[in-house]
This record gives structure tokens, sequence and C-alpha cells, in this order.
């Protein structure tokens, strides 16, 4: 409704009207700066995440259709499964991530990008560490630990990349104008410090046997620790006061949630070997963390949904909002879910079956690319100076994700569970046990293809307001009619 | 006072980082540096190492673990896949093959469970023709066609809905070295209590105990 209101209110004098319009050309200064370097970090996430989710989709598919294109030795499922998860982490997420932290850069410190230069090479370099990795994963060189499959040359032009990313982003935060270090901030800037230095030790090569199994899952939960889940953080953190228009609930609630979160996330990673051959205490450490992860979620939880609280119905009309609350609703739901998971009691259930693919899908998906996708639709429009063509295609794209990943998530966190029950049970041969799932993986596909056909909606969307091409709005593309709205 | 805050972030978000490595990676490490190799364990030869590394190029451990859980947790025992593994086993293992799903079964000691070169070609080449229901996905690029098998070759005995008159299926090296390091997954010899650092095999039997 802020929204109609400045739409309207347009030559209307105020007393305030003269320092209003100069802080509008002012963050309207500040968004020209990063609009280069956001653009095209966000289209190079959003091309990774068409790559992705195909890879992903067949992938699926082959997973219950073992013969259908068997004869390809690139496509077989056990190359086209780190692919998947590569393209969808490191290029979709983390690019758009990073499209999205250098617009909020400018617009948290007030200030105009600096050193803009270096975000260019970045995204370069990125997208060459990316294609070199995919392709050398399809082509048979697959380093062999999972997140980590990308071998060192791909690693080592990502690595760069995000140096030169952060270097960039350090510089702006240095050149700041405000006061004020506001929450979403804290998490860039800690993401930024940790996820470097995680990086590169990952790939470092340190250690051997078991040693290296507990690097590789400190690695594998750290890099949701201190990359993605900043992003989505962030991303919640900005955009749901930003649209539904007032502060956030409270400030010392975020502080705790950050605090927290620093201390204990990052000692979540053993929880993914419960039962295996390591010390354990190492283990039950883990397991006790990620217990305490109910903390910071607690405080992020009550905090966004405090803000949100008694306004709600924006939900039904901003497109922004709709998919950011979906990601923070999911948050809230994944992080509970992750901290039972961890214990010894769900664990000896669930652990590797694929009730653990499903909660990945939870976190990754319907939290973090949810809330992208919010940012996506707040940003661009401003970036390109020109209104989303069609809310319609923005409804489908929501629908087709929302309902795609809610039938991903029950399908395998049900199959999961059941597989899990006849693995425990002796008596049931194990080949019958993998005939039981296949229903369940069916269901995962349909959901997965509904995804991917919503990624298609969006990348077509974006592909159109990035080009001004379409119908030429001058309103912002609610869902509703902006009357239905405002009479509200 | 700006700049201390910052400094003081920094240093708070870097030492929460520090103490996460060290607590669940570093010290876990240092224990097991203290592990001595079992005398049974055997290096991997050549050919295993390379059976290895096909392994993980057609990327097997998505869908295969190598680690057995002690009784009382999960039915790995039942199932008669081994005594539980312990960090000893691991020693020669770089990367780590350990592995978080069982969409297939695990293959800590497929060596010892199933020997039969013969059967593991087969089920390479099409794995429902030894196992009926299988989801595993074929391998055919790791065998060769030709019209006959050479001298001190080998063709696949292929059932007639998959073999053409007058071809021959070999399987090549690459097939023959995974088979060598699948064969090599056999770690049926005994654990003296000392070569387990506090592992879970020792916990569980106390909490099961009667």
């Amino acid at each position: 409704m802020r929204g109609l209101q400045t739409d309207q209110a347009g030559p209307r004098l105020d007393p305030g009207a003269g320092e209003k319009f100069r802080d509008e050309l002012q963050r309207i200064g500040i968004d020209d700066s990063s609009a280069s370097p956001t653009v095209f970090y966000l289209a190079s996430g959003i091309l990774w995440l068409l790559i992705g989710s195909f890879a992903g989709a067949v992938a699926s598919f082959k997973l219950h259709l073992p013969e259908w294109l068997g004869n390809e030795a690139t496509l077989t499922f056990g190359r086209l499964r780190p692919v998947h998860l590569n393209t969808v982490t490191y290029g979709w997420i983390s690019l758009a991530g990073c499209g999205m932290i250098v617009w909020l850069m400018g617009r948290l410190c007030r200030t105009q990008i600096r050193w803009a230069g270096l975000l260019y090479l970045s995204a370069l370099l990125w997208n060459l560490g990316l294609l070199l990795g995919s392709v050398l994963v399809l082509a048979g060189y697959d380093a062999g630990m999972e997140w980590l499959e990308f071998p060192l040359p791909a690693a080592a032009l990502i690595a760069a990349a995000f140096v030169l990313f952060a270097v960039s982003m350090f510089r702006t935060f240095v050149a700041r104008q405000v006061e004020h270090v506001y929450v979403s901030l804290w998490y860039i800037l800690a993401s930024m410090t940790w996820f470097p230095v995680l990086y590169v030790i990952a790939n470092a090569g340190l250690y051997q046997g078991v040693g290296e199994a507990a690097m590789n899952w400190w690695y594998g939960h750290n890099a949701i620790t201190v990359w993605f889940t900043p992003i989505g953080l962030a991303g919640a953190y900005y955009f749901i006061p930003k649209v539904i228009g007032r502060p956030i609930y409270s400030y010392y609630l975020g502080l705790l949630g950050f605090w927290s979160f620093a201390l204990f996330y990052n000692w979540n990673g053993l929880h993914h070997l419960v039962g295996g051959p390591l010390p354990t205490w190492a283990i039950s450490v883990s397991i006790v963390a990620s217990l305490m992860m109910f903390v910071p979620v607690l405080a992020v939880a009550v905090n966004h949904h405090m803000t949100a609280l008694g306004h709600l119905r924006i939900v039904s009309y901003s497109p922004t909002l709709r998919f950011v609350v979906f990601g923070a609703m999911s948050y809230t739901a994944v992080s509970f879910q992750g901290s039972l998971e961890a214990t010894r009691t769900i664990q000896e259930v669930v652990h590797f079956t694929h009730y653990t693919i499903g909660h990945a899908h939870l976190g990754m998906y319907a939290f973090v690319s949810m809330i992208l996708f919010g940012a996506i639709y707040y940003i661009l429009p401003r970036l390109a100076k020109w209104e989303w063509p069609y809310p319609t295609l923005i409804k489908m794209h929501f629908w087709l994700s929302a309902v795609g990943v809610a039938i991903y998530f029950l399908a395998l966190t049900i199959g999961g569970w059941v597989q899990g029950l006849e693995l425990n049970t002796p008596s049931i041969p194990f080949v019958d046990v993998v005939r039981s799932t296949i229903p369940y993986l069916w269901a995962r596909s349909i959901g997965g293809t509904l995804m991917t056909a919503g990624h298609c909606v969006f990348a077509y969307h974006c592909a159109l307001i990035i080009y001004r091409a379409g119908p030429r709005r001058f309103a912002p593309a609610w869902f509703r009619r902006a009357e239905e709205a405002a009479a509200e | 006072m700006m700049f201390i805050r910052s400094f003081v972030f920094f240093v708070g978000v870097l030492a929460t980082f520090a103490l996460g490595w060290i607590g669940i990676v570093g010290l876990p490490d240092i224990m097991l540096a203290k592990v001595s190799p079992p005398p049974e364990l055997q290096r991997y030869t050549d050919v295993q190492l390379y059976g290895r590394s096909i392994y993980i190029r057609e990327g097997c451990l998505y869908c295969h673990s190598q680690q057995v859980r002690a009784e009382g947790f999960g039915s790995d025992q039942a199932r008669f896949w081994g005594r539980p593994s312990v960090p000893a086993d691991y020693l020669y293992d770089k990367p780590h093959l350990l592995g978080t799903m069982r969409t297939g079964p695990d293959l800590f000691n497929i060596g010892a469970r199933q020997p039969s070169e013969d059967w593991h070609l087969l089920h390479l080449y099409e794995p429902r023709l030894v196992t009926p229901g299988s989801i595993m996905p074929p391998y055919p690029w790791l065998f060769r066609r030709q019209q006959s098998a050479g001298p001190g070759e080998k063709a696949l005995q292929l059932p007639d809905s998959l073999s053409a008159a007058g071809t021959a299926v070999v399987p090549t090296k690459e097939a023959k070295a995974l088979i060598a390091y699948l064969l090599s997954l056999n770690h049926t010899y005994p654990i003296r209590q000392e070569a387990a650092v506090d592992d879970t095999a020792k916990t569980k039997k106390s909490r099961t105990a009667p």
C-alpha cells in the first residue's frame, strides 16, 4: 500500500518533500552503481539454475528408470547427481546470492559500490569455474568427496572469484555512509569472512581416511552454515520489514540469533556420520550442537514472524513477500527438522535413506531458493527500471515451485522413513527395500519436474525484464488489481 | 569506537569458526593419528587404485556406503555386512569413500560377500541380469563389443535377449580394475580393541549388554 501511495503522490507538496526527493535520487544513484554487476551475477545464477534443474530432473528419473539413456557414460546417475548439486549450490544459489548481496550492500551502506571492476572479473571467473568443474565431472574427473566434487582447477577459480567479490564488498562496507549496521549486514559480512577460509581448507587436501570424512562433513554442513543460510537470512531480514514497511520486531533477538547461530552452527557437521567409524564423543558434540540450534532458529523465527504478524494480507498481493515468507517459514521448519533428525534415535532410521535428500531440499530450495526468488522479484524492476510484464507468470512460478517442492519433500520424507524402517528389518531382503522406494522416487521426479517447469517460467520472465520486453506497466506487478488491494 | 566494534565482530566471527574446526575436525584427527594399521590390512595395488578411481568417476558412492554400524544401531549386523568398521580400516583411503546413502547395499565387505569376478562383470554390464529389481545403472562403456573374444579374453555369458550372433562382449581394463577394487573390499580380519579409538562398537556393547 505504501507503494501505491508513492505512485499516486507524485507532485503533491508536503514539508518533507524535498528531503524525500533527495533520498529517492540518492537511492537511484546507489542502485545504478550496483546494477550491472548485480544483473551479471543474477542472470548467470538463473542460467545455472536451469542447467542444474535439468541435471537434477534427469538424474531423478534415471534413479527409477535405470535403463533410460543407460548407454551414455556422461549422463550416468553418478555423474549427473554431483553436477546437479554443484551447479545449483555453487552456481544458482551462490551467484544469485552474490547478486542480491551486491545490491543489498549498496542499499544498507547507503553508498555506491566500490571497486565494481572486481565484481565483473569475479562473476566471470566464477562462471568459468562452474563450467570447467561441471564438464570435468561429466567427463569423469570427479574429485571424490560430496560437496567437493569439482577438481582443483575449477575449485581454485571459484575461490579466487569469491575473494574478488569479498574484497569489493568489504571496500564498500568501509566506505559506508550510515552509523547503523543492519542485521542483514552481519550475516553478509560474516559469510564473506567464513566461506573463503572454509572453501580453501576443504580443497587443500589436508586429511586422510576417517579424518578426511570428518573434514568432508564439517565442510558439507558448514558450507550451509557460513554461506547458503546467511544468504537466505540476510534476504529475509531485509525484505520482510522492507515490503511490510515496518522495522524488524526486535534488534536484541537479532543479536541473540546471530551469535548463537555462529557459535552452534559451526559444530554441526558430524551428525552426518552418526553410527560411523569416528570417535563417539565427536559425533555426540555435533548432535548436541544440532539441538542447540533451537536457540538461534527460535530467535530468528520469532523475529521474522512477529514482524510479519498482522500484515500477512500483503502476502496475497506482494510477489516478493509471498516468496520470502514461504522461505522464512521453511527455514523454521527445516531447522526444527534438522535438530531432531540429528539425534541418534531418528538417525538410526533415516541415515542412508532418501529422507536426508528431502531435508536438504527443504533447506536449499524451500528456504534459500524461495527467498532468492523473492529478492529477485524485488530487485530486478528497480535495476531494469521496468516492471514485471506478466504478474500471472510470477503466480505460475510460485505455485509450480511451492507445489513441486511440497510433493518432493513429502515423497522423500515418507519414502525415506519407510525405506529406513525396512532397512532396519533384516527379514526384508535388500532388493525388496529398493522396490518399495520406487513409487516415492516417481513422486519425487514429478515434484522435481514441476519445480523445473517453474524455473523455465521464471527464467523467461527474467529475460523479458532484463531486456525491457513485454507490455510496459506503470505500477508494481501486484498479484491483484491495485484497486482491490487499496480497498482493503 | 566504530573500529573497535568492527574488530570485535570479526574476531568473534573467526573465533566461532575456528573453534568448530578445531573441535570436530582437528581433535578427532589428532586422536586418529595414533591409530596403527591392522597387520592384515593391505595397501591398494596399482590396479586396485585405478579401479578405485573408476568407482569415484562413476559416482558409486552416491548409492553405496562403505561403513558398517554396530549391533544395536540399524540392522547392519543382522544383514551380515561385517563387523563394525573402525578408523584403522580406512588408513589408506584418500579420498575417503564412507558414503551417506544406501540406495544400494553397503560395500565394506563386498569382496568377501561376493567374490565371483564373473558375477561382478555381469552385474556391471547389466545389473538386472543378476539382481532382478535392482535400480543400479548399467555400465556398458566399461565393456567392448567385438567379433569374438581374443586370446586371454573372456566374453560375458549373456542371455539370448542381450547377445547378438557374431559379437562378444568383453570387459575393458577399466571393468577389470573396478572389480579388482571391489574384491579388495574385504575387512573380515579381527580388530583388537586398541586399534579402535573409543569406537562405536564398544559404546554400543555396554549399552545393549544385559
